[in-house]
């Protein structure tokens, strides 16, 4: 069963969402990006905003139009409401010889996501198989996860960056959510097709004034899903590529160590990358300890530090491992792709490292390179 | 939607248990063996080869593999090369250090019952061994021939000296021990451990093969009881990478598909060969 | 009573080898032993002989100022001591000394070079078998170089 509903719905979904005692985070326009923060009203959505992605480069691009969400892939994905970007794991006491160890209870604050994309939703999967593996729980996002509200939106105007349908995660949510919303707009008032995951979302729909979805309501989400299909910004070739029989020695991986910088943005915008360090700490009479974990990337030096040195001490090792786990070895760990075909390694890479074109060119046996390989 | 999600356990995974240190033994001038009990909660008991996360209050954990597990007494043995095992080298008795384990894949000494047993061990990598070795003796008719094959530095940088000669004066189990470097007062072998391998007294294609150690060391071992006929699904190597979670969730020890603080650090030779072949794995 | 020959051809180093030309080593080589501590060849010596280890245990030495003789390596059963006699100056560059009583079967090195002269086939399998103990100990000799177990190994 799908509904209609007006504009103004989703001020009151977002109040009713606050009236239970939810923070609601959803995409706002800070800082000339879109991020995600808590919002009070729909007034706060990036009202008539579109952007203009590619290999790095971001823009914020005004249409001409009412649309709330016709954006695609905003600067930040949605994993640090769940797995924040510092953590406290432990605290701790020492006096006279004796150390007592406190857990600190999670902060699970109740939240909603209002705007979630398709691609960051399956992200979200993703995270869940990391920090939710019954052999090892992660506390925080065990805590968070289960509450919180999810409001997704189908994506309209994917960005340029974007290849969420090559890794199958979009561009429209097919699960996953409490509610799935679609834009129509371009047919007088813009209005949002209403699609209910679960029964929370079900009871939120009632409170709103809703209509039944008509033919032409569904003809126009198809006709604005097909477009979106096809107005992908890129392409990963999934059947043609066997991903793991990629060559660790293949050239292109020095070629590409040449231009990246080892900075770790793609895998800070990754929604999916979760590595991290702990940290510890004591105050200055050395009685109270705190460990804290902290977000980490693979790019860094000491990533791999072992006594005598670290393994991957090359730009060229460190790239090919984030590249290799995110598209390859990821599997073998969690049955999914790492990756979700967000963009956003590509957009936010200071020189514009696309992976697609890097996977394209991997995928090349390097002895039909040397051959002076005809076309592939 | 509707999620399922197991009650996180209590306490979380990265919660240390106290132990107190009830022995400290230097072994060499960097090199310190404790013997640890729990104050009060205790971790699982561990298996051979597997490895626990001890903590320096105020400084951080080091993952350290089991040198000796007795009910609940945890022994290791641990050579300071940062801030951590530094730390740790400097606990004395009666102090309280963190233990979080037992974790990872351990050494499968049962798969080789009614086999010849193999151990090589270089340098530090004779400590995660030495629980195979309390364990032959502990069931020595289970297995067939045994020989034990040691390296090290030099004759002053051999662990577990007095243990040694215990082990060399059995006749159940063949002890050599070469060294890199010697004095002309050390009447015992001088080259690279992988020398021995040619030689040991078992019967190669019927032994399982255990072998801990750098990892050149390890590299070349391999290579050398594969060579002499061992099949590389009975050869075991024990890895080591920067931990700091060790549930597989910090992604700092991949290596390949593998998280060695999970899937390992005990690998089979076959799975090992493959992902160690390639340079800054 | 065994004959050289039967000792030479219990020997994984002489194995494959047909039997004329394992009776033709044997013709330059006869039985030795050397008590404990006894010195087995000198440095710098001229290299008239190698030696086939059958039992004991021989440590290869060089000679250091202040710290007298270092051992680099110790060899054993099966294995063989000495390969400078088959290059020019024919010259030992290290030392050998016995750490355990031993018996080998010592060769006479410009009887085995002439016989290899004239029968280029012997001096081939000679040759062959000479690369491999080479190569064996180059490459241990690389790894106690690397100094493994140091403590800036990983």
């Amino acid at each position: 069963m799908t509904f209609v509903v007006g504009a103004d719905c989703l001020d009151e979904m977002i109040a009713s969402l606050r009236s239970n005692g939810r923070t609601v985070i959803g995409p706002v326009v800070r800082d000339s990006v879109i991020t995600h923060d808590q919002i009070e009203s729909a007034d706060e959505f990036p009202v008539g905003w579109t952007e203009d992605q590619d290999g790095g480069r971001y823009r914020l691009v005004p249409t001409s139009t009412d649309e709330r969400f016709a954006f695609s892939s905003p600067s930040t994905s949605w994993k640090r409401f769940l797995f924040p970007e510092r953590t406290l794991l432990i605290r701790a006491r020492r006096s006279n010889g004796t150390v007592a160890v406190v857990e600190p209870e999670p902060e699970a604050p109740s939240v909603a996501f209002f705007g979630i994309r398709s691609c960051d939703l399956a992200a979200l999967g993703i995270l869940d198989r990391v920090f939710l593996d019954p052999d090892a729980t992660d506390p925080t996002y065990s805590a968070r996860r289960p509450d919180v509200f999810i409001v997704a939106v189908g994506c309209n105007r994917p960005g340029n960056t974007c290849f969420c349908v090559s890794m199958n995660t979009g561009p429209t949510p097919t699960s996953g959510y409490d509610l799935a919303i679609r834009e129509l707009h371009g047919e007088g008032e813009i209005e949002y097709l209403v699609d209910i995951g679960s029964e929370r979302g079900a009871d939120l729909l009632g409170e709103l004034a809703s209509r039944q979805a008509t033919d032409r309501d569904l003809t126009r989400s198809q006709e604005a899903h097909a477009t979106a299909v096809a107005s992908m910004g890129r392409e990963l070739p999934q059947d043609y590529v066997p991903l793991a029989a990629l060559d660790p020695d293949h050239p292109r991986w020095d070629d590409v160590a040449e231009r990246c910088l080892a900075c770790g943005n793609c895998t800070m915008a990754c929604p999916t990358c979760f590595c991290s360090t702990t940290e510890e700490s004591t105050d200055l009479s050395g009685v109270e300890a705190e460990r804290w974990r902290v977000w980490d990337s693979c790019f860094s030096l000491d990533f791999t530090h072992l006594h005598g040195g670290s393994v991957r001490t090359s730009t060229k090792s460190r790239y090919r491992q984030w590249l290799l786990h995110k598209l390859v070895t990821w599997q073998d760990q969690f049955d999914t792709s790492g990756c979700v075909g967000c963009g956003r390694c590509i957009t936010w890479c200071p020189v514009g490292i696309d992976l697609t074109a890097e996977i394209a060119a991997l995928a090349v046996p390097a002895a039909t390179m040397e051959l002076g390989g005809g076309d592939v | 939607m509707h999620l399922e999600v197991a009650d996180a356990p209590s306490p979380g995974p990265m919660v240390p248990h106290m132990y107190r240190v009830l022995s400290r033994r230097q072994d060499l001038a960097d090199t310190v063996t404790l013997a640890l009990a729990p104050v009060d909660s205790q971790i699982a008991t561990p298996t051979i080869g597997q490895f626990n996360m001890l903590w320096a209050f105020g400084i951080g954990e080091a993952p350290i593999s089991l040198a000796g597990i007795d009910e609940h007494v945890v022994t290791h043995t641990i050579r300071g090369v940062g801030a951590v095992t530094n730390a740790l080298c400097g606990a004395s008795e009666g102090d309280q250090i963190g233990v979080r384990g037992p974790y990872g894949t351990g050494w499968d000494l049962g798969g080789a019952t009614g086999r010849d047993v193999l151990v090589v061990a270089g340098g530090l990598g004779l400590a995660p061994v030495r629980p195979i070795v309390a364990r032959l003796f502990a069931r020595r008719s289970e297995y067939g021939r045994a020989a034990l094959l040691i390296g090290a530095r030099d004759p002053e940088s051999l662990l577990y000296r007095d243990e040694l000669e215990a082990w060399r004066s059995r006749l159940d189990i063949e002890v050599e021990v070469t060294v890199d470097s010697a004095q002309p007062s050390w009447r015992g072998d001088v080259g690279v451990v992988t020398k021995l391998i040619p030689r040991a007294p078992v019967d190669s294609a019927n032994t399982r093969a255990f072998v801990c150690g750098p990892e050149v060391m390890m590299r070349f071992c391999a290579q050398a009881l594969v060579d002499r006929g061992v099949p590389p699904a009975e050869v075991f190597v024990s890895l080591e990478r920067n931990m700091h979670c060790a549930v597989g969730h910090c992604g700092h020890c991949q290596l390949g598909s593998s998280f060695v603080c999970k899937d390992g650090p005990v690998l089979s030779w076959v799975e090992a060969e493959p992902l160690l072949r390639i340079r800054e794995r | 009573m065994k004959s050289i020959g039967d000792l030479l051809s219990e020997q994984p180093f002489f194995a494959g080898l047909p039997g004329p030309m394992l009776e033709l080593i044997a013709g330059c080589g006869v039985n030795v032993h050397f008590d404990e501590d006894e010195r087995v060849i000198a440095e710098n010596a001229p290299a008239d002989l190698f030696f086939v280890l059958r039992t004991g245990k021989v440590a290869i030495e060089v000679d250091t100022p202040r710290q007298g003789p270092q051992t680099i390596e110790t060899i054993g059963s099966g294995q063989l001591l000495g390969v400078s006699w088959l290059v020019p100056p024919y010259r030992w560059t290290f030392g050998a000394r016995a750490i355990d009583s031993t018996s080998a079967i010592a060769i006479d090195a410009a009887c085995l070079r002439g016989k290899c002269d004239d029968d280029s086939e012997l001096g081939y399998e000679m040759l062959k078998r000479f690369a491999v103990l080479v190569r064996d100990r180059l490459q241990s000799t690389r790894l106690q170089l690397l100094d493994m177990y140091g403590t800036d190994a990983s």
